[in-house]
């Protein structure tokens, strides 16, 4: 059989650290690269007698994720403990929800991609859980260093219905969740600083089957293209010991991202029984419904009701909108500018080019851009109304740029007007810049009015540079034309 | 339902105790004994009673995000039992013990 | 009896405000008589360390004014947190182990102004009835210094049966409070579940510890109780119940009250003449008012077999903790795992590895729901014959607190038998119902206490009783 035979059956376990001041049973600060065990107390250090009381914000940060992914939140969910040794779990246990998870039945859109558009996935779960502290092993030797400033930082794990058909499939997956959850504000999302981690799981099966395949587990990946990378990988492996006769054990895989390659993990998967029971020091989370409801009415406008919105109402064709509300922020801004502007379309473009090539060259975000979206408007403006052409609002939007950097506030118009931006209508100075061009290249002029007609843009290119921009290219065009058919 | 030597040799490993073997004889007739008495929990119609509550109180008291950490009296040097620039030692991690594949 | 303890607390507390009596002094005649029951003296091993110094400076040091225990002396069960002494929870795990941080309930005792004597001596990790698990040597009943104190609070009870201090702190979690006041002729009250803050109690199995107080008397058990009790932020099952002082049932009329008589706690193998005085308890508060019933509270046996695999699940998860990372024994092996197992198995006693296993077993996989989930099922039935109860018009319960006076050291090898020594006090933890110990009498010289059980959260009642039966008994209780 061949690799074509073979379908790809993934289901993805995304873990997301919230956004809080403090641990989740804890009052020790959440903090990345803090110095080693400097935010831990009685009872993230597990000290005999400590004991956990819930974060209430992580409850509400959770419960937001859980709504916006269209989730079922349930009015009584438990915390269980789940139990292995090892020396960055301080209690032999790791507090998660099991089989009463916070939230159930949920689903991921995935937009924008034209192949994959449309397709929905489904989320089996999101529970809330503590992560454990950090081993590292190469710093001393013969010993593991234990940091347990993680330890206890609140988490939710979102696990996906095995509906992923592909890498790309799951790519897209893991971009579309991180844009819901960014819209939402849970989280910074980091995942070289460990705020969003996945793990996968994957099987293959003869394509048509219904059935599913004996699945690994694929840990250890740290970036959406590794997740792709090492799925691809693990499927050709599946596919090769499946097509050479043998059979798939069940087991944990690490991908080796620097390697570009995928090995068994030493642990074995079965030597494992967690032990699982519920916690007694915790009671039951019980969510009163109205508050529930209150906490799905305040979510803001998520990315797939917004793009639709975007196409809808300002006309926007689904690219175009799918891009502007990759950001929230940068979604915000364009909404702004539109706004101010009048212009979506134009507001678009600008969004898109613009913006987002300064966004690029400078360190700052869209939070930190110094031209708010009120000024640009002021830009904008000008070229519809024809006072400069649009190469030169780009030079006034740098301008302006520069300077709101140092804290001046001037407008679009007076910066067009001081640097001489505006646009020269007036028609002896036109004329006079027409002459002056024609002359600097007489035979490219005779073959122009001899009927070369492509050679016009020659000559406005020509009198625009004379015009430093400031000539409208309009009426220079016009004016070269009429010149052309009567010499 | 009891529990034989093999038994309470896979227990032990997953509670990390590591008994020799008369003391492994001793306690497995004895956790097997105590186990023969549990036998009257498995006669007892218990299909329509939903397990009590592991935390008999009833409300669940959150926390808010904002309190400041209980101090340590004495410095984490000073209760761990090995310690270097601020990290909790352990062993190495030898091979054959391998990373936890369940954790967070 | 010639120590502080010889004087009501709550009469101790009034007469140092009042400059009546000098706290140094009090506090010195408590060391005084801890020394007399010590090492050098009569032995008992009631206390595994205390330091008279810091109690001498903490004393000077108390603020002016009334504080409910101002001046009092206390003693803490080892398996609660405190700054100045070990925790050691009388194991080799946490042997030179001292908390860095101190148990909500101590913070209330020295904030009402209480002074800590010592800290008490307990079965490893409160894991027996008898105080004979401990790591460092049984502790001997005060009355018969031949005979264990009970357990697992052995060591508190002894003291306040010695008279080293009025009032002392234990921990319950099948009945290690009251068994023991019972075996040494005092009173001993387990309050309702999430009536006092678990912070800083080395947990057992969370979902039946709770922290008890012992008494000289009723009244300084209810004087105790009254610091202690409330609400606590770090201990999410702790409850917001009001908290009142029940030294004021003292004396309050019975009329009316309901005393249900459980015949599953008297059963005909019962020892008669603990059957006789327990009876006799009930006269009196037949003849102060209250109405004696019989009542049938039919899940009782289960409670053994429930309570022994809800324990040791707990138990086996609240110990993981202790794996020679970050405090307490390591014992160094080759490697992590070697390391763990061999810190874990020096580190242990063999009682605490038998619950350990059978904790560990009842919840592996498959065995979860035929064991834990089956016991948490039968511990709801057991709750429903109290309900049931309650909610006709049963006020409280009185029963034998233990089916035997305190056995000789030695006496009970068997693990199983050794649990059986639980069979009455068990129910009140599985249900979470608060509980007391009353002295009712002696068999052969030996203290038996009456035990009384109530409503969730209505320990006014159970005092009440408590007080009637303390009143009507005078010395004949202690005789
Ligand atoms: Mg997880
Ligand atoms: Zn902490």
């Amino acid at each position: 059989m061949t690799a074509g035979a073979w379908e790809m059956v993934v289901g993805l376990e995304v873990h997301v650290q919230l956004r809080t001041r403090t641990k989740t049973f804890c009052d020790c600060a959440v903090a990345f690269a803090a110095p080693p065990n400097s935010n831990t107390c009685p009872v993230c250090l597990a000290l005999p007698g400590a004991l956990p009381v819930l974060n209430g914000r992580a409850v509400e940060l959770a419960v937001r994720a859980a709504l916006a992914l269209g989730c079922t939140v349930h009015e009584d969910s438990r915390f269980a403990r789940k139990h292995y040794f090892y020396p960055d779990l301080p209690k032999g246990y790791q507090i998660s929800q099991y089989d009463r998870p916070l939230a159930t039945g949920g689903e991921v859109g995935i937009g924008g991609d034209d192949a994959l558009a449309g397709k929905r996935i489904g989320v089996t779960r999101l529970h809330m859980e503590e992560d454990a502290g950090k081993s590292v092993h190469d710093r001393f030797p013969m010993a593991t260093a234990i940091d347990l400033n993680r330890a206890g930082v609140p988490l939710i794990e979102i696990v996906s219905e095995p509906d992923l058909r592909s890498a790309r499939e799951a790519g897209a997956y893991l971009r579309a969740l991180r844009r819901l959850l960014d819209y939402l504000d849970v989280s910074d999302l980091n995942m070289e600083e460990g705020s969003l981690r996945v793990d996968a799981n994957i099987s293959i099966r003869e394509a048509g089957s219904e059935s599913f395949g004996t699945r690994t587990e694929v840990k250890n990946l740290n970036s959406f293209s590794g997740v792709e990378r090492a799925l691809d990988a693990e499927y050709a492996r599946q596919v090769a010991v499946v097509s050479s006769g043998g059979s798939i054990e069940q087991q944990t895989m690490l991908w080796d991202e620097s390697r570009g390659e995928i090995r068994p993990a030493r642990a074995k998967e079965g030597s494992h029984d967690y032990r699982y029971f519920p916690d007694p020091d915790l009671p039951p989370l019980r969510l009163d419904p109205a508050w529930i409801t209150a906490m799905r009415d305040a979510l803001p406008e998520l990315p797939d009701a917004r793009r639709l919105r975007f196409e809808r109402d300002l006309a926007l064709d689904p690219v175009d909108a799918d891009a502007l509300v990759a950001d929230p922020m940068i979604a915000d801004y364009f909404e702004s500018l539109a706004r101010n502007h009048g212009d979506a379309k134009t507001a678009a473009n600008w969004v898109m080019g613009e913006v987002r090539a300064a966004l690029k060259s400078s360190d700052g975000g869209i939070a930190t851009f110094p031209v708010p979206p009120e000024a640009l408007a002021g830009v904008l403006d000008l070229v519809r109304d024809g006072t400069v052409s649009t190469t030169a609002a780009k030079r006034v939007f740098a301008v302006m740029r520069e300077e709101r950097m140092s804290g001046s506030s001037t407008g679009a118009r007076e910066i067009a007007e001081r640097e001489g931006l505006t646009q020269v209508g007036d028609a002896d100075q036109l004329e006079q810049w027409v002459d002056d061009a024609i002359a600097a290249d007489p035979d490219t002029w005779a073959r122009l009015v001899a009927g070369e007609r492509k050679l016009l843009g020659v000559f406005v290119g020509s009198v625009m540079q004379r015009s430093g921009s400031r000539a409208d290219p309009r009426k220079v065009s016009q004016l070269l034309s009429a010149r052309a058919a009567a010499p | 339902m009891t529990i034989d030597e093999a038994g309470l040799r896979r227990v032990a490993a997953l509670a990390r105790l590591r008994l020799a073997g008369d003391r492994l004889h001793a306690l497995s007739s004895q956790v097997g004994s105590i186990l023969e008495h549990m036998a009257a929990l498995q006669a007892v119609d218990t299909a329509n009673v939903p397990p009590m509550s592991a935390a008999p109180t009833a409300a669940s008291a959150l926390r808010a995000d904002d309190g400041e950490p209980l101090p340590l009296a004495i410095p984490r040097d000073r209760f761990a039992p090995a310690w270097r620039d601020g990290f909790f030692l352990v062993p190495r991690v030898a091979s054959h013990e391998g990373e936890p594949t369940g954790d967070a | 009896m010639t120590g502080p303890a010889a004087v009501a607390a709550r009469e101790l507390a009034r007469a140092h405000a009042a400059g009546e009596r000098d706290v140094i002094h009090t506090v010195r005649t408590a060391f005084d008589r801890a020394d007399e029951v010590g090492p050098g003296g009569e032995n008992l091993n009631c206390l595994l360390s205390s330091d008279r110094e810091a109690a001498l400076t903490a004393a000077e040091a108390l603020p002016a004014g009334a504080l409910a225990l101002r001046g009092v002396p206390v003693v803490v069960k080892d398996n609660i947190a405190t700054l100045d002494l070990p925790t050691t929870c009388a194991s080799r795990v946490l042997e030179h182990y001292v908390s860095p941080y101190e148990a909500t309930v101590v913070r209330r005792l020295r904030d009402a102004g209480a002074i800590i004597v010592g800290k008490s001596n307990l079965d490893e990790f409160a894991m027996g009835s008898s105080t004979e698990h401990s790591a460092f040597g049984p502790t001997r009943n005060p009355v018969d210094r031949s005979r264990v104190p009970g357990g697992s609070s052995g060591g508190s009870a002894a003291a306040v049966a010695a008279g080293i201090a009025p009032i002392a702190l234990g921990s319950e979690t099948g009945g290690s409070v009251r068994q023991p006041a019972a075996f040494c002729g005092v009173v001993g009250v387990k309050p309702t579940y999430g009536r006092v803050s678990r912070f800083g109690l080395v947990a057992f199995a969370s979902s039946l510890d709770q922290v008890g107080v012992f008494g000289r008397t009723v009244d300084d058990a209810a004087l105790g109780l009254a610091v202690i009790a409330g609400h606590d932020p770090r201990d999410a099952t702790s409850a917001a119940e009001p908290v009142r002082d029940h030294g004021g049932e003292r004396g309050a009329p019975l009329r009316g009250l309901v005393v249900g008589r459980p015949r599953e706690y008297f059963a005909d193998s019962l020892d008669p003449r603990i059957v006789a005085l327990c009876d006799r308890a009930a006269e009196t508060l037949r003849a102060a008012g209250a109405e004696i019933r019989d009542v049938s509270l039919p899940h009782t046996a289960l409670a053994i077999p429930a309570y022994y695999v809800i324990a040791p699940a707990e138990c086996s998860s609240n110990l993981a903790r202790f794996d020679g990372a970050r405090y307490g024994l390591r014992v160094e092996g080759d490697g992590l795992s070697a390391m763990y197992e061999a810190t874990r198995s020096r580190g242990f006693g063999d009682e605490v590895i038998r619950r350990v296993l059978l904790g560990t077993w009842v919840l592996s996989a498959g065995y979860y729901d035929a064991y834990y989930r089956k016991a948490m099922q039968v511990r709801a039935l057991i709750a429903d014959d109290f309900d049931r109860v309650f909610a006709h018009g049963v006020d409280c319960l009185l029963t034998p607190t233990a089916p035997t006076p305190a056995f000789p050291l030695g006496a009970i090898a068997d693990p199983y038998e050794m649990y059986l020594s639980d069979v009455f006090t068990v129910t009140a933890n599985l249900a979470g119902l608060p509980g007391i110990s009353v002295p009712a009498g002696r068999v052969d010289g030996l203290p038996i206490g009456a035990q009384l059980l109530g409503r969730r959260f209505d320990e006014a009642t159970l005092f009440r009783a408590a007080f009637a039966i303390e009143a009507a008994l005078g010395e004949e209780a202690h005789r």
